[in-house]
């Protein structure tokens, strides 16, 4: 393999390991910049970091009132149309409220879902998986069972008549999203668990008689925690994804609150005469998505390459 | 088998409990101005005096006859509009099954067998796209750009075969990028296997290698996920109509919940949980037959 390399491998610096694919040794050569690209995932962190920044700093950065209606400036078309304007970069609604403002506050609730949901379906689903991998038998069973049950309910349609019954607000959004999520984190986090159960060292900490309870936080929380964590950010895309198809079909946060689905849904009808209103919120909610599951993808890496295969 | 029967139940309990939980159901039927007797008669009439229990198992009996009961709108019975409406959903949720098929598992065999190339290239592509776009967003833009920019296809409602393109390939993207993923990584593991090695080192041609060592044992992992596709392909449905005016299942059941239609949402929630939920039996049941190492319990 190596004969046809023009540096030997023993002279390259760059190479540790004793064997290397022919494939992986141009990679040494690239430039700084693709270095550091091909090292940290840039382009999750400029999005993320965008979000958040929108999401903590919008009343600060947004340049117009996002709720203020301006009937005059009713569907003016964004700056790079001829009568565009820079007052409204990326134009502005059917009501007169500016899109970039309205995006830039929409921000903080898909932020705000996005953590919530997943702080308690991680912690629920964490807590079930581990039972449920560590104890077998009917608490297995009982837990995959109800995880079965949650895959097989039409959720969307449940959250829709909850919304009606119960008026939609954040917090249903996220109790609800909370019930779409936990069972993805039950079933990774048992088959971990399942793995690890038999490991010499759980084996020897229950001979010397830990409790369970020392076991789950000392032997297999540790163990699992990777797990959690690569799973947490891979699932948040597919939440905030979940959150915009609720605002869309009119069970999201209430209006006038900004939320980006609630933003396309509005921009349907003017599809034709103004497509910036629906163009700009979903663009938004697609880099997002896509921003966390880069993020994603690149700590599976760095985790646990084994993982890899998954893919 | 009753597992199948516990989902159902389950989410008749859930129908039921919230629509109870929104008030009397006399509330929707009569006005503010009518009498103390009428409203008795019809309480006396729904068997409203009866204990909860009794009312949930009275309203489940009738279901599982068939009987919904009537729209509160369209003054018909629940039955009725739905049969209507199945074959608008059947049709779409079949074109965007072909849609993602013909896209996900071509794509993915070539990935997986030429790692590395355009094909892989494109195939991530496929995939990391198809899992971040939002799916109406998906469906308003492909109405802008093929049919208010280019006027190349038909805007929205049912009809022809063009107007099937666009609402499919909404609906298809998602499964689409899901089976692309699956295929690749199931090809990839068994292509890596110790037969697919043996095939080889006897001679076996590369086009028999692939197609029939690895692709129908690497068919399978598929399989296994479709639950999840189609249960993703009930929320896509409900999307997909909603963007495109589709007059399926999934539009019914949106304009049921908005217009607060009880019977009505009730049973296009009730057939979507049933349809999901034999499906996962079918599937079951399938992939036994596909692959006798499977036991079926």
């Amino acid at each position: 393999m190596t004969q046809n390399n023009q540096v030997p491998v023993w002279e390259d610096p760059n190479i540790s390991v004793p064997i290397v694919p022919f494939s992986e040794l141009r990679r040494t050569r690239l430039s700084a910049v693709k270095q550091t690209i091909r090292k940290w995932p840039v382009l999750s962190i400029v999005i993320l970091s965008l979000l958040v920044i929108a999401g903590v700093f919008a009343k600060w950065i947004a340049p117009q009132d996002p709720y203020e209606a301006v009937l005059v400036d009713r569907l003016n078309s964004p700056v790079w149309y001829p009568d565009g304007s820079m007052k409204h970069i990326l134009g502005v609604d059917h009501l007169g409220r500016d899109v970039l403002s309205r995006i830039i506050h929409g921000a903080s609730v898909s932020l705000i879902i996005s953590l919530a949901v997943i702080s308690v379906s991680a912690t629920v689903g964490t807590f079930l998986g581990m039972a449920a991998g560590y104890f077998g038998g009917w608490v297995d069973d009982i837990v995959m069972r109800i995880v079965e049950l949650m895959i097989s309910i039409p959720l969307l349609l449940i959250a829709m008549m909850a919304a009606v019954v119960y008026g939609s607000s954040l917090t249903l959004l996220v109790v609800v999203l909370s019930l779409f999520s936990w069972p993805g984190f039950a079933r990774q986090v048992r088959a971990e668990v399942l793995r690890l159960r038999t490991a010499d060292y759980v084996l020897i900490a229950k001979m010397t008689g830990a409790s369970p309870t020392r076991i789950f936080a000392k032997h297999l929380f540790p163990g699992v925690l990777n797990t959690v964590i690569v799973l947490s950010t891979l699932l948040v895309g597919s939440v905030i994804l979940s959150e915009s198809i609720l605002s869309f079909l009119g069970a999201g946060v209430p209006p006038p609150r900004p939320a980006w689905g609630s933003m396309v849904s509005e921009g349907r009808d003017f599809v034709t005469i103004a497509p910036w209103i629906m163009m700009f919120p979903g663009i938004a909610i697609f880099a997002t998505v896509l921003g966390f599951n880069f993020l994603g993808d690149w700590l599976r890496d760095y985790f646990d390459p084994r993982l890899r295969q998954i893919d | 088998m009753t597992f199948m029967v516990f989902t159902m139940l389950l989410v008749t309990i859930l129908i039921f409990g919230l629509s109870r939980a929104r008030g009397d159901p006399r509330l929707m039927l009569l006005d503010d101005n009518t009498t103390q007797e009428t409203w008795d008669t019809w309480g006396e009439q729904m068997g409203l005096d009866r204990p909860l229990i009794v009312q949930y198992l009275v309203w489940l009996g009738k279901a599982v006859q068939g009987d919904l009961g009537k729209s509160l709108w369209e003054k018909r019975p629940v039955t009725e509009s739905l049969m209507q409406r199945i074959p608008a959903t059947l049709q779409l949720g079949g074109a965007a099954w072909a849609f993602a098929m013909l896209i996900g598992v071509p794509l993915g065999v070539l990935s997986a067998v030429k790692r590395g190339s355009i094909w892989d290239y494109i195939g991530r592509v496929v995939a990391t796209f198809g899992q971040a776009l939002p799916p109406f967003w998906l469906g308003l833009m492909l109405i802008l750009f093929f049919s208010v920019q280019l006027e190349w296809l038909p805007l929205g409602r049912r009809g022809g075969l063009d107007h099937l393109i666009l609402p499919a390939i909404t609906l298809g993207w998602l499964a689409a990028a899901g089976i692309l993923r699956l295929v690749r990584s199931a090809m990839l593991d068994v292509l890596d296997s110790e037969y697919v090695k043996l095939a080889r080192a006897k001679g076996v041609s590369q086009r028999n290698v692939i197609w029939k060592h690895a692709f129908r044992n690497a068919m399978l992992v598929p399989m296994t996920y479709a639950v999840l596709i189609l249960s993703g392909f009930l929320t896509g449905t409900v999307v997909t109509e909603t963007v495109f005016s589709w007059p399926g299942l999934g539009r019914l059941a949106v304009v049921a919940i908005q217009s607060n239609d009880f019977p009505m949402m009730a049973g296009a929630v009730m057939l979507g949980t049933g349809l999901i939920v034999v499906a996962n039996f079918a599937i079951d049941i399938a992939s036994v037959i596909v692959d006798p190492r499977i036991k079926f319990e």
